[in-house]
């Protein structure tokens, strides 16, 4: 047996994101790129280890390919380590044959044996799929303080998109009374972050039960926490106020990353207390040139600037040629827009490129038909031809011909 | 001749006080440059990204920066169980060292009698190049030489024992000058030295016997006819730091995209330290034009024809022209800079003007603030 951890940390990072269509084509959703260096999972995992916590089992399955060579031996982000560290954990094979992860309750239970190897004491349960900073070291007094078997991240959202969320309904203690799953007509605005904090002991018991229910799709979110409620245990709501952002959607990762330039967003990535640690790539720093207008925006290492970027992102290794304009948009690493090309309220993924006077995406202020107005996604690799066009709300995954409109 | 079979010699301390104040609390490895590296990473580059495995940095004074730079070796991959990266100090605290090759040398010769590597190759840190190295050992092994000096054609560097080669027609060096006087393009050393390391054990022998003290004259000049000493041509982009003037030349040269294109390759990457800052930030009143900017930058204010290192801010209305800023520099609003080299930290406070000229720029040192 491993030294004694008091907390580790299970990272579910098994997701499709299928709403994020041609980003993850290829790579799972913790892997989509965002902030300019950044991927998503940099966000619990250097979370994890702001807050002290330095065993992390990243649960994959889906296109774990990407993922896994991102993670590594964990070196980025600290969590190459003697005890402990980062461990990637993907399905295997049993004596009683194969199995998937069935859900996400599932996807602990497969893993029971990892967890029992640090004999912890407490398991955070995080998902790789939001953009978010929390203290988990905080969360923690917090559970231990209130003796709970289980402590649920809670937040409170504005009224109107409650209804898109798990709520939960608290009494003056923190302690949680009720819950409500996406309702239509919410009476909390109290939603579930996806961040557990669990005592081992309590939810190993609850999760062989869950496996043991025939009916259960055994997810936390639906069976396991619902069942420890009915059982009585101690569910408490550890209240956060800072910004948070599930970025499930092609329309909340472009806002999550436009969020970056609004000082009103409340994220601030340049504070070196609670940095975000990345696998950057290794390149010189960013040329502007002296024909650049580069305005209200963000840009990595290695870009080349020529052309006028404006309430944009530009990850590493862009090159923005000269003339070309890119407009409230997300330009991931290594994607190449041409002279004369418009790029607006699109989001262009790794290594595409945007051929000479090609045109992605639409101004909402422009657009004839608003109801049919929406970001355009170029997916990885894709070649937008010469003076292209590519409408609101497309999603390319071939490359689009000389002049076409798509 | 593998690269493994290559051992690296890398002199952190390399002439110094050629660069000032810049130096005055750092090693010329570990100035900073190019926006966001240290002079010492193109050396380490060059021999990783050619398939060194084992290297020695050679570190005689002030290299508190350099050894918080280069740590355990990481970034270069040379945080190895076999081989990779060993520092150098000096041995005993105190001990008088002139800095002179061969004392150097000397101090150090255990370390490389005891390496399995049958090759040295000695390299300053004042050079700046991303140079394809294992040419420079097929060049070597093809000449079947005994020690291979690689040049570059140019004025010389105005440095101490600086040497000039007369070449053959085949390379072989027929004549060394050391110190040459002349305005004239020469073909100068750039202390980039491979040698057989049973040579250079012997070599080192005999100037302990003899007392020689100059590694330049009494064991490069004087062998010339006793040793096949061949002259290699550096073909890539490379600036020899000797001055203030050549320091701000060679980063300014940065802002020319075949410079950039030759000196930065996909192929050959310059690795450092990871400092994980963000993205850089352009505020909604900034303005820069022809400049190289790292990661962790603010810029409010206007940047033009500079280098700014990461984390540098820029605040509104502040114009800065011509100028390294190196990290963590802050220029508060409506200051103005002109040819002016801000060392780490500084802070020039709102409406300040600095200005000093590209022959001569003028150097706010550490932590100063104006």
């Amino acid at each position: 047996m491993a030294k004694k951890n008091e907390c580790i940390a299970m990272l579910l990072a098994g997701g499709q994101g299928s709403r994020l269509g041609v980003l993850t084509k290829n790579i799972a959703k913790p892997a989509v790129p965002y902030g300019g260096k950044y991927r998503i999972i940099d966000f619990p995992l250097s979370n994890c280890v702001n807050s002290g916590i330095y065993t992390v089992g990243v649960l994959t399955q889906y296109q774990p390919l990407e993922l896994n060579d991102y993670i590594g031996n964990g070196g980025p982000w600290d969590l190459d380590r003697a005890n402990g560290g980062v461990h990637i954990l993907s399905p295997y094979q049993q004596i009683e044959g194969t199995e998937w992860y069935k859900g996400t309750a599932n996807a602990i239970y497969q893993n029971i044996q990892f967890i029992d190897r640090y004999n912890p004491e407490y398991v955070a349960v995080l998902s790789g799929d939001h953009i978010y900073k929390m203290d988990y070291a905080k969360m923690l007094q917090f559970h231990k303080q209130k003796d709970a078997a289980c402590t649920i991240a809670m937040l409170e959202v504005p009224w109107e998109e409650a209804s898109r969320f798990g709520l939960m309904f608290v009494d003056d203690d923190g302690r949680i009374t009720a819950f409500e799953e996406k309702p239509k007509n919410p009476k909390s605005n109290k939603a579930s972050m996806g961040v557990y904090m669990f005592t081992w002991e309590k939810l190993r018991k609850y999760l062989i039960d869950d496996e043991a229910d025939p009916d259960s799709s055994n997810d936390f979110g639906k069976n396991v926490i619902p069942a420890m409620h009915e059982a009585g245990e101690r569910l408490f709501a550890y209240g956060f106020d800072g910004y948070w952002k599930d970025v499930g959607t092609i329309d909340s990762l472009w806002e999550a990353n436009l969020d970056l330039l609004n000082p009103k967003a409340n994220i601030d990535l340049s504070d070196n207390s609670w940095k975000i640690y990345g696998r950057g790539a290794v390149t010189a720093p960013q040329y502007v040139s002296d024909k650049a207008v580069i305005e209200n925006s963000l840009a990595a290492e290695g870009c080349e600037i020529e052309g006028k970027v404006d309430y944009s992102v530009l990850f590493s290794n862009v090159t923005v040629e000269e003339g070309a304009f890119v407009d409230y948009s997300i330009v991931m690493p290594g994607a190449v827009i041409k002279k004369g090309a418009v790029v607006q309220y699109a989001m262009v993924a790794e290594n595409a490129v945007i051929e000479e006077g090609a045109v992605v995406g639409e101004n909402p202020e422009k657009c004839e038909n608003l109801e049919n107005w929406g970001v355009s996604v170029v997916g990885a690799g894709v070649t937008v031809g010469k003076n292209a066009k590519v409408k609101a709300q497309s999603m390319i995954s071939e490359d689009v011909k000389e002049g076409e409109t798509v | 001749m593998m690269p493994k079979n290559v051992l690296g010699i890398i002199y952190s301390n390399s002439y110094d006080s050629s660069l000032g104040a810049l130096t005055a609390r750092r090693t010329m490895g570990s100035v900073p440059f190019g926006g966001r590296y240290r002079l010492i990473d193109f050396a380490l580059s060059n021999l990783v990204n050619c398939g060194v495995t084992k290297v020695g940095v050679i570190a005689n004074s002030n290299f508190h920066s350099l050894m918080d730079h280069v740590g355990s070796g990481r970034p270069w991959d040379l945080s190895r169980k076999v081989d990779g990266l060993y520092m150098l100090p000096p041995f005993t605290p105190g001990a008088t060292e002139s800095g002179d090759r061969i004392d150097t040398l000397n101090r150090i010769m255990e370390f490389i009698a005891t390496s399995k590597q049958e090759y040295v190759l000695l390299m300053d840190s004042n050079v700046v190049c991303n140079m394809d190295l294992s040419k420079l050992f097929s060049f070597h092994s093809g000449k079947n030489a005994d020690i291979t000096i690689a040049y570059a054609n140019g004025k010389a560097p105005k440095l101490e024992k600086t040497m000039a080669l007369t070449l053959a027609e085949d390379g072989k060096v027929t004549n060394v000058g050391i110190d040459v006087k002349t305005e004239s393009d020469i073909n100068y050393s750039t202390n980039i030295i491979l040698i057989r390391k049973a040579l250079l054990e012997r070599l080192i022998g005999d100037a302990e016997s003899y007392a020689y003290t100059s590694f330049e004259k009494d064991l490069i000049q004087k062998n010339i006819s006793h040793l096949n000493i061949y002259g290699y041509k550096v073909d890539e982009w490379s600036k020899t730091i000797d001055s203030m003037e050549t320091y701000f030349d060679a980063n300014m040269a940065l802002l020319e995209k075949a410079c950039r294109k030759n000196l930065f390759r996909a192929d050959a990457p310059v690795y450092t330290k990871v400092r994980n800052d963000m993205p850089v930030i352009y505020g909604i009143t900034s303005k820069c034009e022809n400049s190289l900017i790292a990661d962790g930058c603010q810029i409010e204010g206007t940047v033009k024809n500079s280098i700014i290192f990461r984390g540098v801010r820029v605040a509104k209305g502040a114009v800065v022209e011509n100028s390294i800023l190196m990290q963590d520099a802050f220029v508060g609003e409506d200051a103005r800079l002109n040819c002016v080299i801000m060392d780490k930290n500084t802070v020039i406070t709102p409406k300040k003007t600095l200005s000093g000229d590209k022959s001569y720029p003028l150097f706010v040192g550490k932590e100063i603030v104006i």
